[in-house]
């Protein structure tokens, strides 16, 4: 593990230069000559099929290259989702999707697409064509899709695309021992990822015939098999190259433009061809948190223990299955790892509806099924009249936990140790104090608190592997090469520490690469479920040890030294016994390009299938301000603590927990897609879908309750999710303490948290 | 129509024929080759396209090139020291933590140049309401106004 004292420490991202000064080159950035634009025309109505299209008019536009229909393209259906490929059809992801489609599920599918000169022109063709529709009835939620004369939304299938029950006991026996069973219904927003560079893919033949595509991806593996499946040509006759990328936040999880932009180059030649989506239709036509609808129950006893707990969980996936009920059934697991309880059932369903379609956004469920679980168990407080922090930790999951839901033995878990440190450092007790002085008048003030726990990666439940390999440069400098990505969390920057660190040499050693590319880079499936400083940290370790091997062996033979006395510190070849220097690693370096006898360059590389997981755990405190009047809002402190194992980077670790402490704090008080009775989405740009400004949030305390993992390769587990899994829950409990309303339908908008408050007569 | 401007771009004199319907962003972009203003929206919503026209902090995207006639426009590229060493700005900005995906900062980075250049010793609540048009979905603000401090207090050192 940690030896060089390079992990822990705060380095700086080795990109934030070439950030700072523009420099750095994004994939609308690369300058391509003669390339052509596309277009995507999106259909106009919610559910049906186009029954005819005139395309004559737009043929005739200036600029146009192509004027692309369904059937112009290949029809090879194909799913979206970010998930390695499995060898098992029956664990495949649904593929229900092809590059353009006559069948309308969702309002802007896409039905047609144009290539022309610019992308003005592209933008005019597309006005041109005329379509006629024929049109079915739109299912918004799951509750109107499984209703029984509900009509399928794709032939082939169900509308219930997954329905399973997972738990134990017997919970209708928990729920008569309990002294009260708190029974209530949840529903939360499909919010959107808002990365602030849309989605945006260029692709052409490549001079050796074969076909590259430029994209904004978090998963460039991925997005090879998926364009190739779609397009049907073999999966190496695919090349992505990611560079640097505007955020993904788990849209770019998912591939949705990357297909259809190799589709229009062969359409023109093999000639480049960009596909950029804008604001507008990256917003309403790609992906969105799922909204999760739950019907819950607990059973509570006086003295705070748990007897039951029952959900019933009803997942909106939109038109299309993408990530499907790999998100909404995953709460299960999650509630099982956080309390104790003698029954548990976890009834989910995952249901195609006419709404965008539901993907991977930060957190993959757990915001959402914390905020039922946590509202849940503060009302269960409330009911029985126990501390919510002390109700928490009497019935937090002790370390060592074999969560038998998962399959995962949970041995550093210190939610408790987040609740009670947290408790301390957010000055809870004086904040409840301060809050019961503004219980009446027109601005009252609440505190409120929400724990959860979240994995590290995806086993058990998916392939979990990755590679690395490592380089030795001439001046003892080492070229790291991974097919993990960097998507702006600060991935390269922990590699590179843990390079360093392991190899013994300073972290400005380690070069690292924006262009993450699938000819080159050794295989990875990429960044998703907070897994790479986890999984890919393993691959990491293992070819830095093999490096640092191969240094000493090398060293050995040169100087006359057995290996085993011989260590790499500092960049230098020292004794191991008192650090004397032997060498510098530059002369080794130099040797093994050039020396006569010695010379033979150095390469490591190692590769890893990890089958374990490790828990990580957390909370959030808040404190509110409830203008009664208006329905507004005001956070007046809050605060998140995480046990997520060894902080490679404080600094960088910090950052993570402040962008995603504000994704969640927007998540719980205003975002979300909102669709008229037809389903169109009314809110697809950045004045109505508001994303919180710098205005809209306070200043963020957050703390680590740190340790080792004893699984984690540097004793570090999941962290870039974390931070928003708890804030929306513990601000609905923070207005529940304020005002006495318990407000369970997500966000706390104003006009919601208004209409809550007149309708408990409180205005 | 096209229309042969003159003006100042990051302290050099340049003139350019421009369709007059064209973004001040798209002729920076396409015909300067200066890709480090980035269109996040294109409809002056979130700020990652903002440059400085005479002083003043514009977002491109809805400004249009043959409006900056006569004036003078400072971008991302221009804001690093000739030498090609960082501005105190861009250092605050690096050693704050304030960069993540970085798809925004330039436009931070315009933005905070100016308001520091309008208001040198801001309090932290100056700084966000200075910096409320440029959105940010990777840093919660929280470094970022850290970084605009940090470049404060070292002008007042100096």
């Amino acid at each position: 593990m940690e030896k060089k004292g390079i992990v822990g420490k705060t380095e700086q991202r080795w990109d934030a230069v070439a950030k700072v000064t523009g420099q750095a080159k994004f994939t609308e950035d690369f300058p391509i000559a003669n390339q052509l634009h596309g277009k995507i025309m999106h259909a106009t109505i919610t559910h049906g099929r186009v029954v005819k299209y005139d395309i004559s008019e737009a043929e005739k536009m200036p600029g146009v290259v192509k004027v692309l229909l369904p059937e112009d393209l290949p029809q090879n259906k194909f799913g979206t989702a970010g998930h390695p490929y499995g060898l098992d059809p029956a664990k495949r992801d649904i593929e229900d999707r092809q590059l353009l489609t006559r069948e309308i599920r969702v309002y802007g599918d896409e039905i047609a697409a144009v290539v022309a000169k610019t992308e003005l022109q592209a933008v005019k063709a597309i006005e041109k064509i005329k379509v006629e529709y024929e049109e079915y009835p739109v299912y918004l939620t799951p509750k109107e899709a499984i209703a029984d004369d509900a009509m399928r939304i794709h032939e082939e299938r169900d509308n219930t695309i997954a329905h399973t029950t997972a738990g134990y006991g017997d919970v209708k026996k928990g729920m008569a021992e309990a002294d009260y069973v708190v029974k209530e219904s949840f529903s939360t927003s499909p919010q959107q990822h808002i990365h602030m560079e849309s989605q945006v893919a260029v692709a052409f033949r490549s001079d050796d015939q074969r076909w590259t595509c430029i994209s904004s991806t978090q998963i460039p593996y991925i997005c090879r098999r998926i364009i190739a499946q779609a397009i049907g040509i073999s999966w190496a006759q695919v090349r992505v190259k990611k560079p640097f990328i505007g955020g993904g936040f788990g849209n770019k999880q998912e591939i949705t433009i990357e297909p259809l932009t190799v589709a229009m180059s062969m359409a023109c030649g093999g000639k480049p061809v960009q596909l950029r989506l804008t604001r507008e239709e990256s917003i309403a036509f790609t992906r969105t948190r799922h909204a999760i609808d739950y019907d819950v129950e607990m059973g509570v006893k006086k003295d705070g223990t748990i007897t039951a707990v029952d959900f019933n969980v009803y997942s909106n996936q939109g038109g299309y299955a993408s990530h499907g009920h790999a998100i909404g059934s995953k709460g299960g697991s999650f509630i099982n790892a956080l309390y104790k309880m003698e029954n548990f059932r976890y009834d989910a369903r995952t249901v195609y509806t006419n709404i965008a379609t539901a993907g991977a956004m930060r957190g993959y469920g757990i915001p959402q099924v914390t905020f039922a679980l946590e509202s849940l168990v503060e009302d269960a407080c409330d009911k029985i009249g126990m501390d919510p922090i002390k109700f928490r930790t009497m019935n937090c999951r002790p370390e060592g936990f074999f969560n038998e839901l998962s399959k995962v033995q949970q041995f550093d878990f210190k939610p408790v140790e987040c609740l009670e440190k947290g408790r301390e450092a957010f000055h809870w007790d004086e904040k409840l104090a301060d809050s019961l002085k503004h219980k009446t008048g027109d601005k009252r003030r609440g505190v409120g608190v929400a724990a959860f726990s979240y994995g590290t990666a995806v086993y058990p439940f998916g392939l979990e592997v990755s590679s690395a390999r490592l380089i030795l440069m001439p001046d003892a400098s080492f070229k790291l090469m991974l097919g993990a990505t960097e998507i702006g969390q600060g991935a390269d920057t922990a590699f590179s520490q843990m390079a360093a660190d392991t190899l013994g040499v300073s972290y400005d050693k380690i070069i690292r690469d924006s262009m993450t590319d699938t000819d080159i880079d050794p295989f990875d499936p990429g960044a998703y479920a907070s897994r790479q400083t986890y999984i890919s940290g393993y691959a990491v370790r293992e070819a830095a040890e093999k490096m640092r091997n191969k240094l000493i062996d090398l060293s050995s033979r040169m100087y006359d030294v057995r290996p085993e006395f011989i260590d790499i510190v500092d960049g230098n070849v020292v004794y191991v016994h008192n650090n004397q220097k032997i060498a510098s690693l530059e002369d080794v370096a130099m040797a093994s390009y050039y020396d006569m006898h010695y010379g033979k360059a150095l390469e490591a590389s190692a590769s890893v299938n990890i089958h374990n997981n490790s828990y990580a755990s957390g909370c959030t405190f808040a404190q509110v301000e409830v203008d009664v009047e208006t329905g507004r809002t005001e956070i007046l402190s809050i605060m998140n603590v995480h046990d997520s194992g060894k902080i490679i980077n404080p600094l960088l670790a910090s950052g993570q927990v402040d962008g995603g402490m504000v994704m969640g704090i927007g998540y719980g008080m205003g975002e979300g897609v909102r669709y008229n009775a037809k389903g169109k989405p009314l809110n697809n740009n950045l004045l109505d879908y508001k994303i919180p400004t710098f205005m809209d949030v306070p200043d963020l305390d957050q703390m680590f309750v740190e340790s080792e993992d004893p699984l984690g390769p540097y004793g570090n587990k999941s962290l870039g999710e974390n931070p928003l899994c708890s804030p929306a829950a513990a601000l609905r409990n923070a207005v529940k303490d304020a005002t006495t309303v318990g407000i369970n339908n997500m966000p706390l908008s104003t006009q919601n948290v208004f209409e809550h408050l007149k309708k408990a007569d409180i205005i | 129509m096209e229309k042969v401007i003159h003006f100042t771009l990051n302290d050099e004199p340049v003139s350019c024929r421009v369709d007059v319907r064209k973004s001040l962003l798209e002729m920076l972009r396409t015909d300067f080759g200066l890709t480090g203003t980035k269109e996040g929206c294109g409809v002056g919503e979130c700020g990652a396209c903002t440059v400085g026209v005479d002083k003043e902090t514009v977002d491109s995207c809805i400004y249009l090139a043959v409006w900056v006639d006569g004036k003078v426009v400072t971008t991302i590229e221009g804001v690093t020291n000739p030498d090609g060493t960082l501005s105190d700005v861009q250092d605050a900005f690096v050693k704050a933590g304030a960069v993540q995906c970085g798809f925004c900062i330039p436009g931070m980075v315009v933005s905070s140049e100016q308001f520091l250049e309008d208001n040198p010793d801001p309090s932290r609540e100056e700084i966000r309401r200075a910096l409320s048009g440029n959105m940010c979905r990777c840093t919660g603000y929280q470094k970022i106004v850290d970084a605009v401090e940090i470049a404060a207090e070292g002008r007042k050192v100096k």
